[in-house]
């Protein structure tokens, strides 16, 4: 059995999970063993329904004990003693925060190995992964093996595809024996995302600023051409770096991973920290003075120019013709 | 408060990566080394918290001899005390390095040095394996947060925040604890030039970790690749401001213009 | 057009100008900054420099980056920590007085006033100059392009990798990248560190090395906090310790020359996708740097013993050194349309690029770049182990008090004259030049002091007497008064044979070659304009056949003059001997009596006049002698085979034993018999600069056949010259403090109040030459005065270590100070 741990929201499973989950299912297929999964939280039993268009035969819904909250310990915990319960093989998850972080949890406690950020795996004894390194910028051949292996699923990189054939999910309840020390991390408060605004992982435009912007007040008409969009700014490391905008806006190996449609990237010259927080984007347009910038071998479009001519620009056009 | 931060030594990586001849490791002959920019982050908040509630911080890294030039970085920006825990320059796999990691601190114990919280980077930057915080706090039986951007510790207890969907999910931990943190919790100062002749002149403590025998191990590294590169010249759309009309075509043609 | 950082933006700019159009600037790494040395440069600007040709580069880029608004003006001040850098200050302020620039020396208090953050206790003085600043380097270079393109005649290609160069019968005729190929005859390699990989691709050689330069930005300093812009403080440049403090906005940069000299192989510079930051920013090694920490931090503890200030950048820094320091310009020897401007730093940049631009298209640049030529490499210039130890040896000597007689310890003994042991045997203190060890005087002289007594004109101030002997003024006198034997290995020898060979001369020399068999010329040559390029001597050997000598020290780059001259179809060829023959001059009252005691020949004056050369047997040695002098002498140069070198000294100078011969070295050749002469020297009073009838070389007739430079010469000898050479000679040398003081060269002539002479030209007036006259007891210096003041007898005064000596305008023009009739050459 291959378990892959699906995360969901108001029970539609996530974007990145259902690219696990396809993952998952080529493993499974080519092990010749059937496909498990395991969800958590409120409405995981509608989640859990269509998941039989991914091949799903299994789901595993785990409802621990008065709590509804995240946690990541009492998560790690409950897909570790479901290992034990009807061993599988192999867990998967998706690379997020919480399918890396659910995932470490129950290695560590099943004392098995775990590959983070795979993007292939060569079944066989050991296995043969290939996983990320660097976000992305280097790949790894590793070997994985023992009696248990973990491996969390590079975000961006499969397109989720439903099977050929659906299953039939069965689905089952299950119960973890929890500890006082699992409980100890939990989610205790939430702050909502401020109304209106649009996350920049999600966004399906983002307007990015560098170096090239000068300064912090200069992000303005930025944020003007982010907000005709619906979209959202997202910055380079330098930017943050020199205190210009908050680190939240970062897109790079260590600020936000972001997948939009389209990624406008102003005065930005493509530090490959940087471009590995945006390569996701299917389309990237570069406005840039110089026609020779690093960052312009990644685009499909371009315009030359200054930044601070062309937005404003672009934006007045946009206005124009909404009015129109 | 005693803080332990854990840092690893990596290559300062620029334009583009290239590889050694036999493909295992990174081409490091014109780079310089550091530590990911989320242990960066963390070393600073070690100095903060210390600043601002007493106690002593300690900087711990589990690499090569060379590694002491990144806790000597840790330390001119006010760090007290660092611990080398000396390799031989080979990588140590995730379940290997918390192993050497919980070996030092129970050893720090049991010469009757406690510490109040444990930091870490959220992952290093090169390996990215997500895990060593965790494995350590599962080892040691200390809570965990990962991926904190907001830290406050009152009255023997952690506050933490970490971004989620938008907005911030908080948790809360009595202390010992571990916390793993990501780049932007703080914007971590750079060493004044008498912090960089304080650290050339401070003991680094070594030791040489005992490698376990038993138990997981892996994943194990055989070999690196650079990922194909598509690189193709972008279509100009034209120059200045007599491009915006041609912009908004595009967005209308993939229609992100509502 | 190959790099385009500031030198080859700069070069595309220069030469779209002079009207070149089809350009195309390509370079490997993305724009505005490829990563060359231009991208982490600290682009300030200090101007004064003892080079009169580096100094006028920088003083012309100074000029273009102001035109460009990218010039920040800071003002600069070079701090002394140590007495001997307070004088060397003195002799700055006097380079500065001769190059025209403003600066002034300030006391500690004053550094102070202008640099409230300095620790100024530790402090003797400064030298301070107003015009220092800074530029924005890369938008220089933009704008530059930009303005290239804008004329229609640049096409820019960036991200565009060098794979090739073809050539053809010595000739470029492609560059081959990996985006394509591109054909063309001229090829412009601006590649700073990477030229010499690049040169090689066409077989062509720029010895230059990279090296590093450690520099550290420190910030937000608070004392800049309420400062608008790059820059407010004037730069600091800490001598005595090799490093330099500015403000960079809201940070202080320290840069330092003072850590060992870590070279790297051209080779070796990573790939820009191998490097983290660029190619030429290197992980800082901060242990290289510990001890420059420590001494900024006592000039500026201010600032950096503030725990708020911390380290925020730190590289090293690659950037070009060459074996001389000098920059490498010009066409390639090896390579015809293959020009190399390399080694070159921001601060020079524009000022070399229009330079060299007016020389790829006219031939006749406004600035002389003779001592950046790359024709003045000799091949074991070229070789690694000489380009390597000479760099090191010379980054040091960055901010270092450089002599000018000073010597470079490394790689000595290179080239060797074939009476080596004979030399060292009479004691010889060797100097080199071009590779050569030549004697510049020989200790075993020492007992002719005793001899001469204060006739030798001893000194006592130690900045003078470094790199000196009173040796050398005895063996002058010792010459005037008997014989003397110079050894002459280091000439530049080559002849020009062939059927086209008289024409081809008529056409490149400006005096008269078309002379009979055995005769010897003295000739100037002259570029398009008028400008003085050489002086040597041709000695016509046959009809088709005349042998050129030349000075070692310029003797490649002559070799390239005629090279590029000569005629296309064939009837000439010029052959180098230079290592093929041995010179020795033998010149004084007794020289006739001591080679006439060695050959059965007839060297009488009748037989064997001035101005003439025959081949004579010398005791089984067949020699050429050539009947000149440089000192002033009768005598001659006698050229053998360099194998017999050996044997016809030892015949010479046992022939000369009786006559109470002495050895004489280079210190007499070049500077005290040349001097009492009045003989001109290439490079001192002979340059681009200066034509000839300022130089009082103007002959009464100008000769019918056509040469270069005729038409400029001609206008020349029709107007009133702008300035006029004099030799001048000191009438009390002794200081303020009761020391005699002689000066040595480049320091500025004024009038007795200090009034600087500025001739219509524009140009200053500087002591060209100086040195001792040991047979008339003065010292005498060489220098171009406007006409009103070049008249015999005038009272003018010399600027030296601050302190000005009063000086007389003893001869206007040519004649010689000592035996102005010259009858002891024509004895």
């Amino acid at each position: 059995m291959i378990l892959t741990f699906v995360e969901q929201a108001a029970g539609r499973p996530d974007r990145s999970s259902l690219e696990a989950l396809t993952f998952a299912r080529r493993l499974a297929a080519a092990q010749g063993v059937p496909l498990g999964a395991v969800l958590f939280g409120p409405a995981a039993e509608v989640a859990a329904a269509v998941l039989g268009a991914y091949g799903v035969v299994e789901a595993h819904l785990v409802e621990p004990a008065g709590l509804d909250a995240y946690a990541p310990a009492v998560w790690g915990r409950s897909v570790a003693q479901l290992v034990g319960a009807s061993p599988p093989t192999v867990v998967l998850a998706a690379g997020t925060d919480r399918g890396q972080e659910v995932l470490a949890y129950a290695a560590a406690m099943l004392d098995a190995p775990m590959a983070a950020n795979c993007i292939d795996v060569r079944p066989g004894e050991p296995f043969e992964v290939t996983r990320q390194r660097w976000g992305g910028s280097l790949l790894e051949k590793a070997r994985l093996d023992g009696p248990v292996r973990l491996l969390t699923v590079a975000e961006h990189v499969t397109q989720p595809e439903e099977a050929a054939v659906p299953t039939t999910v069965s689905i089952s309840r299950f119960t973890p024996t929890l500890s006082e020390a699992d409980l100890r991390v939990r989610v205790i408060g939430r702050v909502a995302p401020e109304p209106g605004k649009v996350s920049l992982a999600d966004a399906r435009v983002v307007v990015g600023g560098g170096r090239g912007v000068g300064g912090a007040e200069a992000f303005s008409e930025l944020e003007e051409l982010a907000g005709l969009l619906h979209g959202a700014v997202g910055v380079s490391r330098v930017v943050t770096s020199a205190g210009w905008r908050p680190h939240s806006q970062q897109v790079g190996q260590t600020g936000t991973r972001i997948a939009p449609d389209i990624y406008i990237a102003c005065g930005i010259s493509g530090a490959i920290q940087h471009i590995v927080g945006c390569k996701a984007a299917k389309a990237i347009l570069v406005i840039n003075t110089d026609r020779e910038a690093p960052i312009m071998s990644r685009a499909a479009y371009a315009v030359i120019g200054d930044l601070h001519t062309v937005v404003p620009a672009v934006s007045a056009e946009i206005r124009r013709r909404q009015a129109l | 408060m005693n803080i332990l931060v854990c840092v690893k030594r990596v290559p300062e990586t620029g334009g583009r990566v290239t590889l050694s001849a036999d493909a295992r490791e990174i081409d490091t002959r014109y780079l310089g080394f550091t530590v990911s920019p989320h242990e960066e982050c963390a070393t600073e908040e070690a100095v903060r918290l210390v600043e601002a509630n007493g106690g002593s911080s300690t900087v711990l890294t589990l690499g090569p001899e060379a590694a002491a030039d990144q806790l000597r970085a840790a330390m001119a920006i006010g760090i007290d005390r660092a611990i080398l825990l000396e390799t031989d320059g080979q990588d140590w796999d995730p379940v290997a390095t918390a192993a050497a990691i919980v070996d030092a601190i129970r050893a720090e114990a049991a010469a009757g040095v406690q510490y109040d919280l444990l930091l870490f980077g959220n992952e290093a930057a090169d390996s990215g394996d997500f895990q060593v915080g965790i494995r350590v706090a599962i080892a040691l039986g200390l809570p965990c947060i990962n991926g904190v951007k907001s830290l406050e510790i009152k009255d023997g207890v952690a506050t933490a925040r970490r971004e989620a969907g938008g907005g911030w999910e908080v948790f809360q931990v009595p202390l010992p604890a571990i916390v793993a943190v990501r780049e932007g919790i703080n914007l971590p100062r750079y060493p004044s030039v008498p912090g960089r002749l304080r650290a050339k002149k401070k003991e680094i403590e070594r030791s040489v970790p005992v490698a376990r025998q038993a138990g997981a191990a892996g994943p194990e590294k055989i070999r690196l690749s650079l990922p194909a590169e598509s690189e193709g010249r972008a279509e100009i759309l034209g120059t200045g401001a007599d491009a915006a009309p041609a912009v908004v075509d595009l967005l209308e043609r993939i229609g992100v213009l509502a | 057009m190959i790099g385009a950082g500031i030198v080859g933006n700069s070069m595309a700019y220069h030469l779209a100008r002079q009207g070149w159009r089809d350009i195309v600037l390509i370079d490997k790494g993305a724009l505005p900054n490829p990563g060359g040395s231009t991208g982490h440069a600290s682009n300030f600007i200090f101007t004064t420099d003892h080079s009169k040709e580096m100094t006028a580069f920088t003083l012309d880029s100074v000029r273009q980056y102001k035109d460009l608004g990218v010039f920040t003006q800071s003002g600069g001040i070079e701090v002394a920590r140590t007495p001997e850098r307070m004088e060397e200050f003195k002799r700055r302020l006097a380079s500065a007085h001769a190059w025209g620039i403003e600066a002034e020396l300030i006391s500690p208090a004053r550094i102070k006033e202008l640099v409230p953050y300095i620790e100024e206790s530790i402090l003797l003085g400064g030298f301070y100059t107003p015009g220092v600043g800074v530029v924005d380097s890369l938008r220089a270079g933009t704008l530059m392009r930009e303005a290239a393109v804008e004329m229609g005649a640049l096409t820019v290609s960036a991200m565009t990798e060098t794979t090739g160069i073809d050539v053809v019968d010595g000739r470029v005729t492609a560059v081959r990248t990996d985006r394509g190929d591109i054909q063309t005859e001229t090829v412009v390699i601006a590649c700073g560190i990477w030229s010499p990989r690049i040169a090689r691709m066409a077989g062509a050689s720029i010895p230059l090395t990279p090296a590093v330069h450690q520099m550290i930005s420190v910030g937000p300093v608070p004392a800049f906090a309420d400062t608008v812009g790059e820059i407010t403080f004037p730069i600091v440049r800490d001598m005595d310790t090799n490093m330099y403090e500015r403000q960079h906005g809201g940070d202080l940069e320290v840069g330092s020359y003072a850590h060992r000299a870590i070279l790297m192989s051209p080779d070796e510079i990573p790939s820009i996708a191998e490097s983290a930051q660029s190619p030429t920013e290197l992980p800082f090694t901060d242990d290289d740097f510990d001890v420059q920490m420590e001494q900024a931090l006592e000039l500026v503890p201010e600032i950096l013993r503030d725990e708020r200030v911390g380290v925020r950048y730190a590289i090293n820094g690659l950037l070009s050194l060459t074996p001389d320091g000098m920059p490498i310009l010009g066409e390639t020897p090896e390579v015809r349309g293959l020009w190399s401007v390399a080694a070159v730093w921001i601060k020079e940049a524009p000022g070399i690029a229009r330079t060299v631009a007016e020389w790829m298209t006219h031939g006749t640049p406004d600035i002389d770049p003779h001592s950046s030529d790359i024709a003045r490499f000799y091949d074991h210039h070229r070789v690694a182990a000489h380009i390597d130890a000479r760099s090191a040896e010379g980054f040091n000597k960055t901010y270092g008090i450089v002599h000018p007689m000073e010597q470079w310890n490394s790689n000595r003994n290179v080239r060797l004259s074939p009476i080596n042991t004979r030399q060292r045997e009479l004691g010889a203190v060797f100097f080199e030049a071009a590779g050569w060890e030549r004697p510049f005087w020989y200790g075993t002289n020492e007992s002719l002091l005793a001899e001469y007594g204060e006739r030798v004109m001893p000194r006592a101030a130690e900045w003078e007497s470094r790199w000196w002997s009173p040796i050398i003024n005895a063996e002058h006198l010792a010459m005037r008064d008997r014989v003397g034997m110079v050894d002459l290995a280091a000439f530049a020898i080559f002849d020009a044979t062939g059927p086209g060979a008289t024409e081809y001369l008529q056409g490149l020399v400006v005096n008269q070659v078309d002379v009979k068999v055995g005769r010897v010329i003295y000739t100037p040559l002259l570029n398009a304009a008028g400008g003085i390029v050489a002086d040597l001597t041709i000695i016509r050997l046959g009809r088709d056949h005349y042998r050129v000598v030349t000075g070692g020290g310029m003797g490649m780059r002559d070799k390239k003059w005629f090279i590029d001259h000569l005629p296309a179809d064939g009837s000439v060829q010029v052959h180098d001997l230079t290592s093929a023959l041995y010179t020795i001059g033998v010149w004084g009252p007794r020289a006739r009596d001591l080679v006439q005691s060695v050959t059965s020949a007839d060297l009488s004056n009748a037989a064997f006049p001035f101005g003439t050369a025959r081949t004579v047997d010398i005791s089984g040695v067949r020699t050429l002698m050539s009947r000149i002098s440089y000192v002033g002498e009768l005598g001659w140069e006698i050229y053998a085979p360099m194998e017999q070198g050996l044997k016809l000294w030892d015949v010479l100078w046992a022939a000369g034993q009786p006559l109470g011969v002495v050895a004489v070295g280079i210190g007499v050749y070049a500077v005290t018999g040349r001097l009492e002469k009045g003989y001109r020297a290439h490079g001192n009073e002979l340059e681009l600069d200066f034509n000839l009838v300022e130089a009082g070389m103007a002959r009464p007739s100008v000769k019918d056949a056509d040469f270069v430079g005729k038409a400029a010469y001609l206008v020349q000898r029709a107007s009133a010259p702008a300035a006029i050479l004099c030799t001048l000679t000191i009438d009390d040398p002794t200081s303020a403090s009761g020391v005699r003081r002689y000066m040595l060269g480049r320091e500025p002539i004024t009038t007795p109040d200090g009034g600087f002479l500025v001739n219509s030209r524009g140009r200053r007036s500087y002591a060209t030459s100086a040195g001792s006259a040991p047979s008339i007891g003065k010292h005498v210096l060489m220098s171009y005065l406007p006409p009103e003041y070049a008249i015999e007898g005038t009272k003018l005064a010399v600027e030296y270590f601050g302190e000005r000596y009063p000086v007389t305008v003893a001869i206007v023009g040519s004649r010689p100070i000592f035996d102005p009739e010259n009858t002891r050459i024509r004895a």
